[in-house]
């Protein structure tokens, strides 16, 4: 073969790029949540990482009613069958998605939503305040220490043996999860009455109500359609990296918030590409650069980019008149 | 026949200050009232009151015999009431055509808002010719002409027009100035027109009412106010 002497470098590439996409799906999932929000209201949503995490405790929590998990429980499960796998995976996003979902429509109605007029400081602190509150519902709910997520999806290869490349069950369920409900976003945004509305109410809220367009109902729309989409982030992650804890918000919103930056925030595209872009560098970074260096390589890229984009990659370069 | 709309007393602002200390007018069925006024007089702060995007302090606005300050703003345009706002406010990164599509976002006649998208097309056909394009791609000539389609979309029985002429070229003015008259007088539509250009606005009006710092302070038939040697000197430049 010609390219045998380099088939080891793109094996172990190949398997960086899919490791990377696969982070990056579940980055840019939580990533569209903050960029909805921002562009429809421009309040950076920082307890949105925290909803994330409260998400997965709440998928433990789902995993002990199916009597997985709780004290002296085998971290793994043995050789499930698929359909006990599908009808569990099933529950907690039919659970984790309308609690989170109902959870960030809860808080803008209540702790947003009347201070819409206030100065932009407002209720960005606020928002710093419900983090530290989700923080803290996640430290009662999950305690201080790291907790071990059930290993409920198997970590079998579906590739071939001579490949030399890892695709696994846990990979298939990642992208099986997102990239549907990426979809799915995109078209209810684009082509439904009340996705329309949605961009109309994030580009000019005034003429959006004088087109007679119940702006804070959309508003709340947007915030539960982003917890929702945390909320599916949220079992993805935590069937796949198994470990949680209460502090993994802050991290992974981190991330997450880099994605929305970098891709232009406030553009549902823009999340995806960034979450993807963070993903790559990360696993790349690892590989190629060394492990401790993936976090200060993101967040170069990030600034760098916003040296040469400020507005980020999708993000208009022009000011639009208002 | 009652007034179609009917401000009395209207007082409004914006945190501390009032804009609007006394206003009061009135629109009659299938007449074009215009609001003159200088900069800062209040005429913008007036549109919105009604519109409900600004809540009124104090006075009445009664349009078809509904009291609109027990109406949140997106219920309103569902009355019969459409605005054209003053600066256009297109929304830039929806094509012509969603545009458009948001002006009849309180309509349940998907047939109806397609034969009325065509009619838009018809009244300015450029809009046709860019309806796949983003709004804040257009010129604002063809801005103007949008915001005041995505108003007619509604199917208002009053429309509310802010400074509609604003930094136009003098062809394109006399354009939408014809659209105005045109709908006025073959489908009867109400028009309160607040302008810049108090001489054009004052040829199409039937009536004029003049505002200084949030007070009515002078109104009378159009040709009157047109000749007024106060308004003259003060309004006309002469
Ligand atoms: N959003 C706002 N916030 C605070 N003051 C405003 C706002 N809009 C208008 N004003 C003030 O209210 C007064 C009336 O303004 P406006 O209604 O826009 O007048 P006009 O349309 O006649 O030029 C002005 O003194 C203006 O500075
Ligand atoms: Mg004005």
């Amino acid at each position: 073969m010609i390219f045998a002497a380099d088939s080891a470098f793109w094996q172990a590439f190949t398997q960086q790029t899919i490791d990377g996409l696969a982070f990056g799906a579940l980055i840019a999932l939580v990533a569209l949540g903050y960029t909805m929000v921002y562009g429809i209201v421009e309040l950076i949503n920082f307890a949105h990482g925290d909803l994330f995490m409260l998400g997965c405790f709440l998928s433990l929590t789902i995993l002990a009613a199916f009597g997985l998990g709780g004290l002296g429980f085998d971290a793994t499960v043995k050789d499930p069958s698929p359909v006990y796998v599908a009808v569990i995976l099933l529950t907690c996003l039919l659970v984790a998605m309308p609690f989170c979902g109902a959870l960030n429509f809860a808080v803008d109605w209540v702790v947003y939503k009347p201070l819409r007029t206030a100065p932009k400081l407002a209720p960005l602190v606020s928002a710093i305040g419900v983090s530290f509150i989700f923080m803290n519902v996640g430290l009662f709910w999950g305690g201080a220490q790291d907790v071990n997520f059930p290993n409920l999806i198997p970590d079998t290869n579906l590739m071939s043996e001579g490949s030399g490349i890892r695709f696994t069950y846990k990979d298939a369920m990642v992208f099986g999860v997102t990239v549907p409900l990426m979809i799915g976003l995109t078209l209810f945004v684009q082509y439904s009455r009340l996705g329309k509305a949605m961009r109309a109410t994030a580009q000019n809220p005034t003429a959006a109500k004088l087109m007679g367009i119940d702006t804070n109902k959309v508003i709340g729309l947007t915030f539960a359609i982003g917890g929702a989409l945390a909320g599916a982030g949220a079992v993805v992650y935590a069937l796949k990296v198994n470990t949680i804890s209460y502090t993994m918000g802050f991290q992974n919103g981190l991330y997450a918030f880099t994605a929305a930056v970098l891709g232009g925030i406030g553009r549902i595209p823009g999340a995806v590409l960034g979450g993807l872009i963070i993903g790559l560098v990360r696993y790349y970074g690892s590989a190629y650069v060394g492990e401790t260096w993936a976090g200060a390589l993101i967040f170069g890229i990030l600034i760098l980019i916003l040296v040469f984009r400020p507005t980020g990659l999708l993000g208009s370069t022009t000011r639009e008149k208002v | 026949m009652p007034p179609i709309l009917e401000v009395a007393g209207l007082r409004a602002g914006y945190g501390p200050i009032d804009a609007l200390h006394d206003v009061s007018l009135t629109v009659d069925e299938g007449e074009i009232v215009t609001m003159i006024g200088a900069n800062g007089a209040g005429k913008t702060t007036t549109l919105m009151s009604v519109s409900g995007v600004v809540r009124p302090r104090a006075g009445r606005v009664t349009f078809g015999g509904n009291d609109l300050r027990t109406f949140p703003a997106h219920e309103i345009v569902k009355l019969g009431l459409a605005q054209s706002p003053e600066g256009r406010k297109i929304f830039p990164r929806l094509t012509v055509l969603e545009n458009l599509q948001m002006g009849a976002f309180t309509r349940k006649d998907p047939p109806g808002i397609a034969a009325d998208i065509e009619k838009m097309f018809g009244m300015f056909p450029i809009l046709n010719e860019r309806k796949g394009q983003a709004g804040g791609l257009l010129s604002g000539g063809q801005q103007q002409m949008l915001a005041i389609a995505r108003a007619l979309m509604a199917r208002p029985k009053l429309l509310l027009l802010d400074e509609p002429s604003l930094g136009l070229a003098p062809q394109i003015v006399t354009q939408i100035f014809g659209v105005i008259r045109d709908l006025n007088q073959n489908q009867g539509m109400s028009v309160l027109l607040v302008e810049q250009n108090a001489r054009m606005a004052l040829k199409v009006a039937h009536r004029g009412y003049v505002l200084e710092t949030g007070r009515v302070t002078f109104s009378d038939k159009a040709d009157v106010v047109l000749n007024d040697p106060r308004i003259r000197a003060a309004y006309l430049g002469e």
